[in-house]
């Protein structure tokens, strides 16, 4: 369990992060988005102490990360890959941050075997491809069998059958309980492997909410009748949109098809056409984001607390 | 079990586990020990320490042999003043078979400042710090164990420079001389500092060219620079409190009136050492990672 409470971290005239708030749960993936420069990064480095925040409070699983007794079990997590010394082979490397906190050798070795480096373990990381560091990096994560796991952008460099690895491999994590906290700037591949998302943009939170509703308020409908102009009295209603194309077209946004053909039929209209556009995760992520540069920072707070 | 992650590791507070006949759980906690452990490992899995080491070593028992030699009359040594600025005097024997310590305190502190910059440069140190938030115990882990290495090996070097130094001079001096084993001791002792100071400065500056090239002014352009610049009885009230100057006083049996005593020398080298750290831990504490 990750709490995060009005945290703000400013460099210099650069406001990063800004009055940022939210939680993660355990017992399921939770993906952190944002565009390039959203203050993902920063973000992760203050719940680890690495930057200290401007303002606000972190704590991991209820305490001050500081005040662990054992950090590394209860945060595992990979900021930067092949963080490592060129010239150290990936064991060595691992079995020096595993006798920090006194994790035996033999766990060294099953996470090395989780990731699939065991064969190159003791080949020296400096040669490792991107995606093998990758590897290692979150080898380093999962070391201290921790409680909850933070990995910033782990899908990048990995190959195909990489990504669905360790899309897996955060499920299978999080399914044991742990907390789980990835970020992505990839919104299609955080869909599949989150359950839920924090949406971040300019340092402010956009939206806090189960991916499911990120596809399910995104939908956008097109409605043709003989009786548009009745129709839309029909549907009119507060949070649903209602835009007249032409005489006999109108585009519907936040009802679903079903709720549109009842309230026609209801109303003894015929319909010529009904049609949803499911607004593609990467639109709606884009819209999302997009809203958060244009609004003003009340009427972002707004959208935040009605997601 | 089928667990992605180890049943059997478990932390101090954490509940034992709930089913089944429980593995024996290895308790997982942050210690002073377990940092000491890793910086132990850290230091002797790459190539460099060995490397350097090595070069530390032959600096200081073949620079000795020449020095010694040079002295002897065996080697004509070239014109122009053979000790400007370094070690030992052209007549103390012992510091003469000593004087390889000049080249091997660069290399020495070149040890103590990758151990920390190399950590900045590869993003290591962020995983560490990850691990060991409150950061400092990292700091005195570090310089802990680059001074015990260090010194120990340089205690080997200094012995056998000592050694090959007196019969290549023929001086008849021996470990039971007085004042012998104090300056064989000093040398060791020095160049154990010297690479804790390597290892402030690297953590100071965070950048291995920069931290290397402030020592090699330290250790060696200052000293000189001070003399040439100063008036002669400034440069001789200050000079004698320059790290260098202080680790000499450590290693010369026949005192030098340019020179500390070999006590006072010792408290100014620590009082040094213990400024930079205390730099470094400051630093290290509060500026982002
Ligand atoms: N050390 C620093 N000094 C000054 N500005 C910084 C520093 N670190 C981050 N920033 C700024 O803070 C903002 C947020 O950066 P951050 O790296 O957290 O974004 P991000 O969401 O991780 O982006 P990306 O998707 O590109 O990784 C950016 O404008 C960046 O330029
Ligand atoms: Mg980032």
């Amino acid at each position: 369990m990750i709490v995060v409470e009005h945290l703000t971290k400013r460099f210099g005239r650069v406001t990063a992060v800004d009055d940022l708030s939210f939680q993660v749960r355990p017992g399921l993936v939770t993906g952190f988005l944002g565009p390039n420069g959203a203050g993902k990064s920063t973000t992760m480095r203050m719940i680890l102490g690495l930057d200290r925040p401007t303002a606000g409070r972190i704590t991991v699983n209820g305490r001050r990360f500081v005040d662990q007794a054992a950090p590394l079990h209860e945060i595992g997590s990979l900021l930067e890959a092949r963080a490592v010394h060129p010239g150290r082979s990936a064991r060595n490397h691992l079995l020096a941050l595993a006798a920090t906190t006194g994790v035996p050798t033999r766990r060294v070795d099953e996470v090395l075997d989780i990731v699939g480096l065991t064969s190159v373990a003791r080949q020296r990381a400096g040669a490792f491809s991107l995606g093998m560091g990758q590897r290692l990096g979150i080898a380093g994560a999962l070391l201290a069998d921790p409680e909850v796991v933070m990995l910033d952008e782990p899908a990048n460099g990995l190959d195909p059958e990489g990504i669905v690895w360790i899309r897996e491999l955060l499920q299978g994590l999080a399914r044991e309980g742990r907390t789980v906290f990835v970020s992505s700037h990839l919104i299609s591949e955080m869909a599949l492997t989150a359950e839920h998302l924090v949406i971040v943009g300019r340092g402010r939170l956009i939206a806090d909410l189960p991916v499911s509703e990120l596809t399910g308020t995104s939908d956008r409908v097109t409605v043709r009748s003989p009786r548009a102009g009745d129709l839309a009295a029909l549907l009119i209603d507060r949070g649903i949109t209602v835009t007249s194309v032409s005489t006999d077209q109108l585009e519907v946004t936040g009802l679903p098809v079903e709720e549109i053909g009842r309230r026609a039929f209801d109303g003894g209209i015929m319909l010529h056409t009904l049609t949803p556009h499911s607004i593609s995760l990467e639109q709606a992520f884009i819209d999302l984001t997009h809203d958060s540069v244009q609004y003003a920072p009340t009427e972002v707070s707004t959208r935040t607390v009605a997601a | 079990m089928s667990s992605i992650l180890s049943d059997e590791l478990a932390a101090v507070d954490a509940p034992g586990p709930a089913d089944g006949p429980a593995p024996r759980p290895s308790v997982l906690a942050l210690t002073f020990r377990g940092i000491l452990r890793a910086e132990w490992i850290k230091l002797r899995t790459v190539r460099s320490t060995r490397m350097t080491c090595f070069a530390a070593l032959v600096a200081v028992i073949g620079l000795g042999a020449l020095a010694a030699a040079v002295s002897a009359g065996d080697i004509t040594a070239p014109e122009g003043p053979r000790h400007a600025g370094g070690f030992g005097s052209a007549t103390d024997p012992t510091a003469i078979s000593l004087s390889g310590v000049l080249l091997a305190q660069l290399i020495v502190a070149v040890i103590g400042v990758l151990a920390v910059t190399n950590e900045y440069g590869t993003g290591m140190i962020r995983a560490y710090f990850a691990a060991v938030p409150t950061r400092l115990p990292l700091l005195w882990a570090k310089a802990i164990v680059v001074a015990v290495v260090v010194t120990a090996g340089s205690l080997i070097a200094a012995v056998v420079a000592f050694l090959v130094g007196q019969s290549v001079l023929g001086s008849g001096v021996d470990l039971g001389d007085p004042g012998v084993v104090r300056a064989v001791l000093g040398a060791a002792l020095y160049l154990g500092v010297i690479s804790v100071l390597g290892v402030a400065v690297g953590a100071l500056l965070r950048h291995t060219a920069g931290s290397v090239a402030v020592l090699f002014a330290t250790l060696l352009i200052i000293p000189q620079l001070l003399v040439a610049i100063l008036p002669g009885d400034w440069s001789t009230a200050i000079t004698p409190y320059l790290p260098s100057n202080a680790g000499s006083a450590l290693m010369t049996v026949s005192g030098s009136d340019t020179l500390l005593a070999p006590a006072a020398g010792a408290a100014v080298l620590a009082g040094w050492v213990g400024l930079l750290l205390v730099g470094a831990a400051w630093r290290m504490r509060t500026t982002d990672a």
